[in-house]
């Protein structure tokens, strides 16, 4: 068993978006911090970076996470999604042509002001309907209770979710 | 930021050792939801973080017809809720761990973690202590077992020694009739600690006209979580009716030691044990088949 020091680097890989990415990290360093100012995905927001806001959410091995209460020396191994894997990229040119239905439904609705929650509510929604495709209004409200939101009032995120739901979130 | 060492043993021996060499600067690191925050805040001096995730013998979970449940510390909220034999047979935990945060925080956070933070609000002690788990330690002295209601001493502080390492807990084979039920008082909708706490198991005859056991565990009205004695001893043996229901909510509310705080004061934490007491019962009898 190793012990990875302070003054050292932890050698991580790791399944991100369906490419394996690897990096180097300090044994102290958040999921959050290394997604964004390592990997520079900066899709995922840190809002209070201790749990509360769900600005960071991210999919680590199918579940519903913060990233800012996962280390990144944890994920070795791991799959990861995060708000930049969520519409369908090509592999080649990792270019996209069309979003994510929850996207889609978040632009229609108008489910946004600022967009900082944003990626934590899609990313949220997204694990929501993987494992649970045909949630109830209650339902996707309770789900999304750790995704906070300053400016929309929560109302049309509900309604693009459950539109998303209602009109099909199969790609 | 302050940086720390970080390791993730793979066997119980390693962690143990790990831990006794640290002399009180080495934490425990499950699903992290305390500890990071925690370590963040610079609220310990620490230099390693121990990943215990990666040892099975915290991640077991093993029905047994005459042993009961042995259910590993590092068990994540979200992987009991999901369990059907466990909703089956300790609903209360499973009640108590769907309110632990929200679903990011049931991702990761562990019964364990919850128990060993020692909040006197911890939301899985109450439904612990109702369903009479035990805490099996181990540490560089040998394993030890203690009963849950003895776990905390005080906020933020559990009875592990220096080197010791809260491995599983084992909950007992419920017997037939009965049920639990935990639920709190917060001041939002969810992702909050609790104003007040109240689990109750009860067991009941073949009529469901008597009790025959029982148990009321409280939260956030003491230093640590309660075990209400005067309780079971009214479960004992008592006619179901609303007159025995309200004297194990008079013992209840008696039992309360509670402060005044940010969320909610000394009077209605009083005020909401009673309450709160009274419908972990009823719900408890309600799921008896």
């Amino acid at each position: 068993m190793s012990i990875t020091r302070a003054s050292r680097k932890l050698h991580v890989v790791t399944q991100l978006n369906g490419q394996e990415t690897e990096f180097l990290c300090a044994p102290h360093e958040s999921l959050l911090e290394v997604l964004r100012d390592e990997l520079h995905l900066t899709g995922t927001k840190e809002g209070c970076n201790n749990g509360n806001c769900g600005a960071c959410s991210v999919i680590l091995n199918g579940r519903l996470v913060n990233a800012c209460l996962v280390m990144a020396a944890e994920v070795e191994g791991a799959e990861i999604t995060t708000i930049e894997g969520l519409a369908p990229t090509d592999p080649g040119t990792l270019s996209i042509d069309r979003l994510h239905p929850l996207q889609q439904k978040f632009l229609e609705h108008a489910a946004l002001q600022c967009g900082v929650c944003t990626p934590g509510f899609l990313v949220a929604s997204k694990a929501l309907l993987d494992r649970n495709p045909n949630p109830t209004e209650q339902e996707v409200r309770l789900w999304l209770a750790g995704n906070l939101c300053r400016c929309t009032g929560y109302d049309k995120i509900v309604r693009a979710i459950l539109d998303t739901v209602k009109t099909g979130h199969q790609h | 930021m302050k940086s720390i060492d970080y390791a993730a043993p793979q066997t119980l021996q390693d962690a143990i050792a790990l831990l006794a060499e640290g002399s009180g600067k080495s934490q425990v690191l499950a699903g992290g939801t305390d500890v990071i925050v925690q370590f963040r805040e610079g609220r310990k001096a620490l230099d390693i973080l121990i990943d215990i995730k990666r040892i099975p013998d915290l991640n077991v979970m093993d029905f047994d017809s005459d042993k009961g449940l042995t259910l590993g510390a590092g068990v994540p909220c979200c992987v009991v809720c999901e369990t059907p034999e466990i909703k089956a047979r300790y609903p209360g935990l499973v009640d108590a761990a769907s309110l632990v945060g929200g679903t990011a925080i049931q991702s990761r956070a562990t019964i364990g973690g919850n128990v060993c933070n020692a909040s006197p609000a911890a939301d899985t002690i109450p439904a612990l202590i109702v369903h009479r788990a035990i805490c099996n330690i181990q540490g560089p002295n040998g394993d030890r077992e203690v009963p849950i209601e003895s776990f905390c001493t005080a906020p933020g502080k559990n009875v592990l020694g220096e080197g010791e390492l809260l491995v599983s807990f084992s909950l007992p084979v419920p017997v037939a009739r009965t049920s639990a039920h935990y639920l709190r008082f917060i001041p939002r909708n969810e992702m909050d600690i609790a104003v007040v706490g109240a689990a109750a198991s009860v067991t009941v005859d073949g009529s469901k006209k008597r009790f025959l056991s029982g148990s009321v565990s409280l939260g956030a009205v003491a230093p640590t979580p309660l075990l209400v004695d005067e309780a079971a001893s009214i479960l004992t043996d008592s006619e179901i009716s609303d007159e025995t229901v309200e004297k194990v909510c008079v013992a209840a509310q008696a039992a309360a030691a509670p402060i005044s705080d940010m969320r909610g004061t000394a009077r209605q934490r009083k005020h909401l044990s009673g309450v709160l007491t009274r419908r972990a019962i009823q719900k408890a009898i309600a799921r008896i088949e």
